[in-house]
């Protein structure tokens, strides 16, 4: 393991890697601020850039701009309540009340250190556990993996929102079904091309991504009459204070922090779960074993509900990339938008990424740790001035990314096709956004569907065309159970609700 | 049962669903594969079956959190030029190049979400294009068709 530590801080630590951290932290920040765009349409807008890197550079930038995006969305739920990103919707709760009592400085200065000192507990976590897992991962075969992605599939739809069960698992087939287009990966026959030769090699990832995130959601900002960039220009009027932390809070930090990483990295890990619910449940946690004098502050400007849910969603970000660098299957639709990036780099991420590419394994892991102490030395005190950056009016921000987004695909492919595509798509994605229909599913989905298709493939050959491979080991029995309880537990949910 | 738009699209949903299924019968596998335990056609078929599972259900179930949308406060006009100018430039990019298109599409969508900072409209455009091809381009070695810079001998 300190072979590959050493061989990860070489790579990342090299003068274009650390630049790339800084531009991706900074970049992310920037997007995270703007409530409604989160780090998934920060990732697909940096997809373009990343061509012309080699694969470590171009995740290193992509892990940056994660860590960015989380970073801002704190930002604008401590100064504004307005969270940029669901993970930080419990950071307002005691980030917001600060704010108003002239504390704002010092808000995002816990919150900043709360999620370095998280990620960086993560960081170790991951260290320690993503090489046994990637041990233990060797020994899954076909069925597990076909039900893991099952379960994983179904769990995102689970934890997408509120009585929304059915519609993300409608998105999920939608993706599927996307990703089922162009050739058969053995016998080469096409499908649902309709005699179209732009379809023969399939629908790109990237272009769906772009699609469904970017492009959609700027033509969402525009019909809903959205102003994203007001939030920002509060921002840049409000007086921040001070952002030095005092003894007392340190201490209640100290105790914090550790409990609620633990939290966050777990559910982080956790298929679908992700930075929402382990911010919410380390502050849930955290009300209960404080005392009952703190306990009365929740809500009113607490150092330790602010502490909490800032460690835990920067832990669950880490925890996210454990089953996507071990098992190759993303827990989470950002991740799910790195893993399409790392497959089009050419690079399969799974159990043998430990040992085939140690150095894209390592160097991620590494320029993680990387990414959080220049949150906390670069970004912290350029708050105000990024924000200022980000006032300009969503008259240039929307073209923007379109522009962003068009460029993506002009130069992957210099096909009009694909951009005809990508605009039918971005148009039906807005009118889902619309009707509440969630994307991450989708995306998760779309990744996946090739390999799902093939790991059905080789279960079903292997048992002769029975499904009993379902349960013939204990392991894929197990995922499964897990799974069917989700899906009859959600649907119940819905038909009980009538009542 | 309450008919809102969430259930238009299950219906939707449910309609291309039972399409796909049929177009994943049509499938074309090879003689030799045509009772295989697995072929080009078994994950397809079970996807259409799976969205027709899906969206009966919604069709089917209430819907707990019905959705209202006001339609009214939608700005559907200028969204709909947004897509026709990016169906436009898209149309454009390969022959004219992407320099004057991509510049001349910011330029018109700074122009039709209500900008009229001349200048302002100006450099995030022209200017900003050429930048951004330098990086592409110059730095990162991605290439960029152009025919109109290639016509005036800006780019080999």
């Amino acid at each position: 393991m300190i072979e590959g530590i050493l061989i990860g801080l070489t790579t990342a630590l090299t003068f274009q890697n650390i630049l790339m951290v800084m531009v991706g932290c900074f970049f992310g920040t920037i997007i995270g601020m703007l409530p409604g765009l989160g780090p998934m349409t920060a990732i697909a807008l940096m997809i373009p850039i990343t061509y012309g890197f080699d694969p470590a550079t171009g995740l290193i930038l992509m892990a940056g701009v994660y860590y960015g995006a989380v970073f801002g969305g704190s930002t604008s739920s401590i100064l504004l309540n307005a969270p940029g990103v669901p993970g930080t919707v419990a950071t307002s709760f005691d980030g917001y009340p600060m704010a108003q009592q002239g504390m704002a400085g010092k808000a995002l200065a816990i919150a900043a250190w709360s999620s370095f000192a998280g990620g960086t507990l993560s960081a170790i976590y991951l260290l320690f556990m993503a090489p046994s897992l990637s041990k233990v991962s060797l020994s899954f075969r076909s069925p597990d993996y076909f039900a893991l992605m099952i379960l994983g599939l179904t769990a995102i739809a689970a934890f997408s929102s509120k009585g929304q069960f059915l519609k993300a698992m409608m998105m999920v087939v939608l993706g599927l079904m996307l990703a089922s287009v162009g050739q058969d990966s053995l016998s080469d026959i096409t499908r649902f091309t309709f005699n179209n030769m732009n379809l023969t090699d399939g629908i790109s990832f990237v272009l769906v991504v772009m699609a469904t995130f970017a492009m959609s959601e700027a033509l969402t900002i525009i019909l809903k009459r959205n102003d994203p960039t007001s939030a920002a220009k509060q921002v840049s009027l409000t007086e921040l204070g001070s952002i030095k932390i005092n003894k007392e809070e340190r201490t209640k930090m100290y105790k914090t922090v550790p409990r609620s990483s633990v939290i966050g990295f777990l559910i982080g890990v956790l298929p679908g779960a992700g930075a929402t619910i382990a911010s919410f449940l380390a502050y849930g946690m955290e009300r209960n074993v404080v005392s009952d004098d703190e306990k009365e502050k929740f809500g009113k400007g607490s150092v330790n509900g602010l502490s909490a849910p800032e460690t835990a969603n920067n832990a669950a970000c880490s925890g996210s990339f454990v089953p996507m660098l071990t098992l190759g299957i993303p827990g989470s639709g950002t991740t799910a938008v790195m893993l399409g990036a790392l497959l089009g780099f050419g690079v399969q991420p799974g159990p043998r990424l430990y040992m085939t590419n140690p150095e894209i394994f390592w160097s991620i892991i590494m320029s993680m740790y990387i990414g959080m102490v220049i949150l906390l030395i670069l970004n912290l005190p350029l708050i105000p001035y990024i924000a200022r950056i980000l006032a300009v009016p969503k008259n240039y921000l929307i073209p923007l990314i379109l522009f962003f987004s068009v460029t993506g695909i002009y130069v992957m492919s210099f096909n009009n096709f694909d951009i005809y595509l990508m605009i039918g798509i971005a148009v039906v994605a807005t009118f889902l956004r619309l009707y509440d229909f969630p994307m991450p599913p989708l995306i998760l989905a779309f990744v996946l569907g090739g390999l799902m298709e093939e790991n059905l493939r080789r279960s079903l050959l292997l048992s002769n065309g029975s499904w009993e491979f379902l349960w013939d080991r204990t392991l894929t029995a197990c995922i499964l159970a897990t799974t069917i309880l989700i899906v009859v537990w959600h649907t119940y949910k819905t038909f009980k609700s009538k009542n | 049962m309450n008919i809102n738009t969430t259930k238009i699209i299950s219906l939707l949903f449910f309609i291309f669903s039972a399409f796909y299924l049929y177009t994943a019968y049509q499938i074309q596998v090879f003689a030799f594969d045509e009772n295989a335990p697995f072929n080009a056609r078994t994950f397809p078929i079970y996807l259409g079956y799976a969205g027709l599972f899906f969206s009966g259900l919604k069709l089917i179930l209430p819907d707990p959190n019905t959705l209202k949308v006001d339609h009214k406060n939608l700005e559907y006009k200028k969204t709909g030029i947004l897509i026709l100018i990016a169906i436009i430039y898209g149309a454009t990019i390969l022959k004219v190049g992407y320099f004057l298109t991509t510049s001349l599409f910011l330029f018109a969508s700074y122009y039709f979400l209500g900008e009229r900072r001349w200048i302002l409209m100006f450099l995030l455009s022209f200017p900003f294009v050429a930048a951004f091809m330098y990086l592409l381009h110059g730095i990162l070695d991605i290439y960029l068709r152009d025919p109109f810079l290639q016509s005036i001998g800006v780019m080999g």
